[in-house]
């Protein structure tokens, strides 16, 4: 038996590691909508319990990680990640540093080739 | 090469004016307002019981036909109280349902606060769990769904409603479903 403490005083306990895993790993991965700076592993409002119940219950039916976690994003949106999806609306998000990053390094080169050409 | 100069010395200030565009509007957005992906999409399904009439049931099958106001609210929300007045106030707008959910509560605490604040509910569902409210992505009370006649999600309010949120933003959006047909 593999038991689970969380914030709160409620417990879960699964019959294999795996799913213990999965359980723990998918809470941190999950925002607590309620305290939206801790996730569901952490947070004690009423809200993270209820969905943390849900998560385990889901767990113990056989749903795979995806399952749930679209369970999740249909009824409350991507916010509910932390890792927010990679897709057209958050491309400037994902992609937005290394391209100012790149251009960037790209002028600096080209200030430092200068100067050694005067030089 | 005056000119070269001139714009190079100027992109980085546009950059920075960009920059500082997008960190200004981030100031300003509500990260409590999240947005629901349920707008447009058909009420959840659900059966609950009904507060006054225990042995009677409510369903999503009571949207179709009436333009509905679908209120989630508690005894243990205190905003819900002030949100109960203006709601008074609406009960006698015609072709308009309000109806309650009174979500995570005690069903005895919840007829006697509508017996002391008023009911402004045509009905009120019972969900004391609070697994309905997780299908529609409530994390909060008070929240408000409008709901058309074809029981089509149309919008949602977080936060309590008020005279100046019902004029502005939900009247509109009501009137707006009136001249759509079934």
């Amino acid at each position: 038996m593999y038991q689970h403490g969380i914030a709160s005083e409620d417990y879960y306990t699964f019959n294999s590691h795996e799913k213990q895993q999965r359980f723990e790993s998918l809470l941190s991965q999950l925002r607590c909508l309620v305290c939206q700076n801790q996730t569901l592993a952490d947070s004690n409002a009423p809200l993270a319990e209820d969905l943390r119940n849900q998560i385990y219950l889901k767990i113990n039916a056989g749903q795979s990680d995806k399952n749930i976690t679209e369970y999740l994003v249909s009824r409350y949106g991507n916010f509910i990640l932390y890792r927010p999806p990679f897709d057209k609306a958050t491309l400037v998000l994902w992609c937005g540093p290394f391209i100012i990053f790149l251009f960037s390094m790209i002028y600096l080169f080209h200030c430092i080739h200068n100067k050694t050409k005067i030089n | 090469m005056h000119i070269i100069r001139t714009v190079k010395f100027t992109i980085p200030l546009i950059l920075f004016v960009i920059i500082i565009g997008f960190l200004w509007h981030g100031l300003k957005v509500n990260p409590g307002m999240i947005p629901s992906p349920l707008i447009s999409q058909p009420a959840p399904e659900f059966k609950l019981p009904q507060l006054f009439y225990p042995n009677e049931t409510t369903s999503n099958d009571d949207f179709i036909g009436h333009i509905t106001l679908f209120n989630v609210w508690a005894t243990w929300c205190n905003i819900c109280i002030e949100e109960n007045d203006f709601l008074l106030k609406l009960t006698n707008i015609e072709n308009l349902r309000i109806m309650g959910l009174n979500y995570k509560d005690d069903v005895a605490l919840a007829k006697q606060w509508l017996h002391e604040h008023g009911n402004p509910y045509h009905v009120v569902a019972v969900d004391s769990s609070g697994n309905t409210g997780i299908d529609w992505g409530v994390y909060g009370t008070p929240e408000t769904f409008i709901i058309d006649k074809k029981g089509i999600i149309r919008y949602k309010h977080i936060g309590p409603i008020n005279a100046a949120i019902w004029e502005k933003t939900l009247y509109p959006i009501i009137v707006q479903l009136r001249n759509e047909t079934l």
